[in-house]
């Protein structure tokens, strides 16, 4: 589903974010991308829909060449859904638009059936009776889960999530990864980059990790979280997990 | 000291201030800022953009109207147009274009340079995740900026865009020089041929006031109902 090949990506003319990073996400797959700050994982997720440009190597994506300047990315990117770390719902639009507008104006849905395959995703992430409100008058974790909705309103056929429960408060974690748990025993293919262990070890059939641009790490679920190979990995586990 | 002053002179001409002078000054203002606005938000995204050489194009733009008091302008397109316009249709003779268009035509260019301005400050005011979210959702780029970031940035601008529009309201008495009938040379060709210049002046400035001052206030109320919630 989505092959990354040998990334390598500068800010300017000597600042290397991503060193050759290569892994790959089938079909069905649910990856997780760890890391301390500043490693590169947001970086390597943006490249995917290539919100983020890189300068060598290759991001397929269902057989298409993300980087290939000849590829309709409008058209990629409406079949690849993203959760971003700050919900970025659009804030001048209601609940309802902000699902309707994608799928109206991409997919060249009716109102009505943008509406009702809107109305019904909302119903799902729980958030029915918000649909008349804008999004300045939801809580942190009812905006993502708007998000989130959004998102699968587009019918994605892989879903990636930019840290998507960093910026909420505690007691909201919980609400958002209820949402993404049950979304990854449907089968959704996911690429997650969280902190979140727990999530891991629930869902994730793999994990990477990722230090200073490079993945560091590439396992199973079971083998990274038993005995990671890399020393860099073990340090990471053992200060996040004691706490 | 005022008690030969004569205000029967303003009743006596209410009608060809208010219908003739008024309706002049507000038609000007309201054109020239829907022309402005749409030719500055232009500017703008040409300035924002990353095609080559347009944002240099848009800032000398910019730059220049800025640099030019406006009744030269106001002078300069009057005496040019009809030469350009004769240039561009491959006429022989220089085209006849009237005050009024001419005046209408120098008010948008001009104001296009500050709403420019504006709406580029209101367009950098979005945050870049907006504009990723639109990308992520496959929107194009005149989609994202049609739908997501120019809405947004209106109504950040909101109160700075009618603000300027408040200014260009007093501005267009500057017409006088093409010898137009806007409501201030209404008042001054009513205060010349009846030799009441002290009421007329007076009044005029009353009623400029009024209008302004309430637009101001109307802004403040309109600022607090357009809002995004946040």
């Amino acid at each position: 589903m989505i092959e990354i090949k040998h990334v390598d990506k500068w800010y300017g003319p000597s600042f290397q974010v991503l060193t050759d990073c290569t892994t790959a996400v089938v079909k069905g797959e649910v990856v997780v991308v760890c890391g301390p700050s500043g490693s590169g994982k947001s970086t390597l997720i943006k490249c995917v829909n290539a919100l983020e440009p890189f300068q060598k190597g290759d991001i397929i994506v269902d057989g298409i060449k993300v980087n290939d300047p000849k590829t309709n990315l409008p058209k990629l990117r409406s079949r690849v859904g993203m959760v971003f770390q700050h919900f970025e719902l659009f804030p001048h639009l209601k609940i309802t638009e902000n699902l309707c507008l994608a799928q109206q104006k991409v997919l060249g849905r009716s109102r009505d059936e943008a509406m009702a395959r809107g109305k019904k995703l909302l119903e799902r992430v729980g958030l029915t009776a918000q649909a008349d409100k804008y999004p300045g008058q939801l809580s942190g974790g009812q905006q993502q889960r708007v998000a989130i909705a959004r998102a699968l309103a587009m019918d994605p056929i892989v879903m990636l999530f930019d840290e998507p429960t960093s910026a909420l408060d505690p007691e909201m974690v919980g609400e958002v990864l209820d949402v993404m748990v049950q979304l990854a025993q449907e089968g959704m293919t996911m690429m997650v980059v969280t902190h979140e262990m727990g999530f891991a070890r629930k869902v994730a059939h793999r994990v990477i990790f990722m230090d200073r641009g490079e993945i560091v790490e590439d396992a199973t679920k079971d083998e990274f979280f038993g005995r990671p190979r890399s020393e860099r990995a073990q340090t990471f586990l053992s200060k996040i997990l004691t706490h | 000291m005022f008690s030969n002053l004569d205000f029967d002179v303003v009743r006596r001409s209410l009608g060809y201030l208010f219908l003739d002078g008024m309706t002049f000054t507000l038609t000007l203002t309201a054109l020239a800022t829907l022309g402005g606005i749409v030719l500055g938000t232009l500017i703008a995204l040409m300035r924002l953009g990353n095609l080559p050489v347009l944002p240099k194009i848009a800032a000398a733009y910019v730059n220049f109207m800025r640099s030019l008091p406006l009744v030269l302008v106001i002078f300069w397109f009057y005496f040019l147009v009809p030469y350009i316009g004769a240039w561009i249709t491959g006429a022989e003779r220089p085209i006849a274009v009237g005050a009024f268009t001419s005046s209408l035509i120098t008010f948008t260019l001009f104001e296009a340079a500050y709403f420019a301005e504006i709406m580029r400050a209101g367009i950098q005011s979005i945050p870049k995740g907006q504009v990723a979210a639109g990308y992520a959702l496959g929107l194009t780029y005149p989609q994202v900026m049609a739908n997501i970031v120019l809405p947004q940035a209106f109504r950040n601008m909101l109160p700075v865009l009618l603000t300027q529009t408040i200014i260009l309201f007093q501005d267009t008495s500057l017409v006088y020089v093409l010898s137009l009938t806007d409501f201030l040379g209404a008042a001054s060709k009513v205060a010349q041929r009846d030799g009441r210049l002290v009421e007329m002046y007076l009044f005029a400035a009353v009623v400029y006031f009024a209008i302004s001052f309430a637009a101001s206030s109307l802004v403040k109320r309109l600022q607090a109902r357009t809002a995004i919630i946040r």
